[in-house]
């Protein structure tokens, strides 16, 4: 088991806590935070997979470099539509709550 | 969530982590043939720069940074487009500090430098153009928390030209090559250097240009200033 292989294992138990929590959560902001959790998982099991096999690996640090860039535009993307989505529905989350379903 | 949902998810969430731990255990000490680091190396010397991130990005497998960059651009297009101002750059969000301004003047020319430093660096150390863009877009956020007038954000030719810059370049890089040349993105014996470095630069504004209208497009809104939520 060399360290590698721990940040291996440490992204995959983030992936889970992720996926969790974009199930779980109701607030958007959570449910957004939640993905950023995934991705940032899924990185770390992509570096720390590669080097426990081959040492340091360019190609995968670069797809890695390639998917932050990605993953901080998708992030901005989403905090946009649900600040456009919360001035126009006055929600925070999809569901309505149940407050709500016992009014008109 | 109802209230049985939350303990059969952790049931779920928990036999997927052991199955992905499995999986990945067991693909741990697969053994592997020719590793990836060492075809890289092995190609280092056509690439045109010295580091490997770098040539990995930008010429071997450039394809990915081709699309990335059109992801960017995409995601800056809907943002603004979801924007409430008519006017990205809008006076009223302005602030008007002095000590702020005064910081300003040292730190906005020495923050373009070290994004100019980045970019050139990219050769042959860690840098490059995603790292100098990010610089060069957090300037932007300080300038516009500072007041300074950035008319560059106003919808028209300079915002879109910034926006695509760096993809149209790409893309023309990539079909000229593809016509003149071998293939998509194939660059001719002893032209990579100058390409990247072409590339690299057109890549960074634009990079600048879609973090700070991604920022400019979701801006501090007061309670009075709710004129798109009609019914609340």
């Amino acid at each position: 088991m060399t360290p590698h292989l721990l940040y291996a294992f440490t992204g995959l138990l983030l992936f889970v806590t992720g996926l969790f929590g974009m199930i779980a959560l109701d607030h958007l902001l959570r449910k957004l935070l939640a993905l950023n959790l995934m991705g940032s998982g899924t990185f770390l099991v992509l570096v720390g997979l590669a080097q426990h096999r081959n040492g340091v690996d360019p190609v995968v640090q670069a797809l890695v470099l390639t998917g932050i860039v990605v993953a901080i535009a998708a992030t901005a993307l989403g905090l946009v539509l649900i600040r456009r989505y919360y001035h126009l529905s006055g929600r925070s989350s999809l569901e309505p709550d149940t407050n709500d379903e016992a009014g008109p | 969530m109802r209230r049985w949902a939350t303990p059969s998810l952790l049931a779920v969430c928990f036999a997927l982590v052991c199955v992905l731990g499995l999986g990945l255990w067991s693909i741990a000490f697969d053994p592997v043939g020719k590793s990836l680091p060492e075809r890289v190396r092995d190609a280092m010397g056509s690439s045109g720069v010295d580091h490997p991130v770098t040539a990995v990005l930008l010429n071997f497998r450039s394809y990915d940074t081709l699309l990335e960059i059109g992801v960017l651009v995409i995601a800056a297009i809907a943002g603004i487009s979801m924007a409430r101002l008519p006017s990205l750059e809008d006076p009223a969000f302005r602030t008007h500090d002095a000590l702020l301004g005064a910081l300003q003047r040292w730190f906005v020319p020495l923050m373009w430098l070290v994004a100019g430093y980045l970019v050139w660096a990219g050769a042959k150390q860690p840098g490059g153009a995603f790292q100098a863009g990010a610089v060069l877009a957090a300037t932007g956020v300080l300038m516009r928390l500072g007041g300074m007038p950035m008319d560059f954000l106003q919808p028209g030719r300079l915002l879109r030209v910034g926006l695509v810059l760096g993809f149209a370049v790409f893309l023309l890089v990539a079909f000229v090559t593809a016509l003149v040349g071998d293939a998509f993105l194939a660059y001719p014996e002893g032209m990579a250097k100058s390409l990247i470095l072409l590339i690299e630069v057109s890549l960074t504004l634009s990079i600048a240009m879609v973090l700070l209208s991604l920022f400019v497009a979701a801006p501090v809104t007061d309670a009075t200033g709710n004129q798109e939520g009609g019914h609340r």
